[in-house]
């Protein structure tokens, strides 16, 4: 895979981010996935979701508000 | 303005009693509350029974019985058919009945989202009242229904029930906490402190029972009951935001919880709906009383912690 896959997730409420991150990481199988959410629920359960299916999550605040996460696999 | 009430009303605001008490005379006490909730469950029968069973609860946490109900209710008669709610209604209805009360009547208006649950008149002699407050050092923690109902409505939410078997789960938020219609005398006063687990988790509604009572629990991480599952659930971060929130509001008055697993600390903060009763009971009845749940009306009651001395803190 190249390229990075973007999954913007803002303004969508919990389970609906884990939901699209979880299909993004599974049509990506590996490479980097960035994921945009804007609340603390959504950042803690998409990086709990990585974490389960092996993908290596960070997360830093995003100018804009909310935060921007990495996920790398 | 503070309203008098002539010191008939012997619950306060401040201290999350599980209903209002209203003296009758000087031995009965009536009990009033009222609770209703969304729908959380695709079958509105089953929906029905959840909302009765978690509104009738609040009277049994005191310690008392239910009298007479009354069903509050939103629903959208414009959009849905009125056999869904009529068989919320029959839900409902059935778990009235079940408790030994009588449904008189009830209130609807018109609203997009549905709600259904039921205001609640019943009675305890007030030697028998069960308090939030009142667990004594020593007293055995007892939890009557598994944690995780959150956790698996978020799974089912997300239409990731898969992961999970979720009738247990449904089962349970369905059962009455109705243990004072099963104990004698002697059982009944055997219980010091007692209250519901609601929305604010196990940590939350624990936290409150021990709130100025110059006590801590000390829970075992290895006793805390989970519906299968829910874990996995977790895990998946399948977490709903109220979890957030309780974690936010009650982590600083536990000790200790770093040394738990995520996922453990998850179950400790899960919203329940129609949760078990947590009960503080003196250690020489607390077999007889586990045994006495087990066989027959919380068959899944567990013994998950001590109440020791201490300042209002949860410890592992």
């Amino acid at each position: 895979m190249t390229g990075k896959i973007l999954v913007d997730a803002r303004g969508l409420s919990c389970p609906q981010p884990v939901l699209e991150t979880k299909s993004a990481l599974e049509s990506a199988g590996s490479g980097t996935v960035e994921v945009l959410v804007d609340t603390v629920t959504s950042r803690e359960n998409v990086l709990r979701l990585a974490g389960r299916l092996n993908w290596k999550g960070t997360w830093e605040e995003s100018e804009q508000g909310g935060f921007r996460l990495t996920l790398e696999r | 303005m503070k309203p008098d009430s002539g010191g008939r009303l012997l619950t306060g605001w401040d201290h999350g009693e599980d209903a209002a008490l209203w003296a009758i005379d000087e031995n009965r006490v009536g009990i009033m509350t009222l609770d209703f909730i969304t729908p959380i469950v695709d079958d509105p029968e089953l929906w029905g029974r959840i909302a009765a069973a978690n509104a009738l609860s609040d009277v049994f946490a005191m310690g008392g019985r239910p009298f007479v109900a009354l069903n509050i209710v939103g629903f959208p008669v414009h959009c849905e058919p009125l056999e869904l709610l009529e068989s919320v209604l029959r839900g409902g209805q059935s778990k009235v009945i079940e408790a030994g009360a009588v449904l008189a009547g009830g209130h609807s208006v018109e609203d997009e989202e549905p709600k259904y649950g039921l205001a609640v008149f019943g009675e305890v002699r007030r030697d028998r009242i069960w308090r939030v407050s009142g667990a004594r050092p020593g007293d055995v923690l007892m939890l009557t229904k598994p944690l995780g109902t959150g956790l698996c409505t978020t799974a089912v939410k997300a239409e990731m029930a898969g992961l999970l078997d979720t009738k247990p789960v449904f089962d349970s938020m369905a059962r009455l906490n109705d243990l004072p219609r099963h104990l004698d005398d002697d059982l009944h006063l055997a219980v010091h402190a007692c209250t519901d687990v609601t929305g604010f988790g196990l940590a939350g509604h624990l936290l409150d029972m021990l709130f100025g009572d110059g006590v801590d629990c000390v829970l075992d991480p290895e006793a805390l009951p989970a519906f299968p599952g829910v874990l996995e659930v977790a895990d998946m971060g399948l977490i709903p935001a109220g979890s957030y929130r309780n974690r936010e509001l009650y982590s600083p008055r536990i000790d200790g919880l770093e040394k738990l697993p995520l996922k453990l600390q998850d179950l400790l903060f899960d919203p329940q709906t129609s949760g078990g009763l947590l009960l503080a009971a003196d250690p020489e009845s607390s077999r007889l009383l586990l045994e006495l749940c087990r066989s027959g009306c919380a068959p899944e009651c567990r013994m998950i912690g001590r109440i020791r001395e201490g300042s209002g803190k949860i410890r592992f």
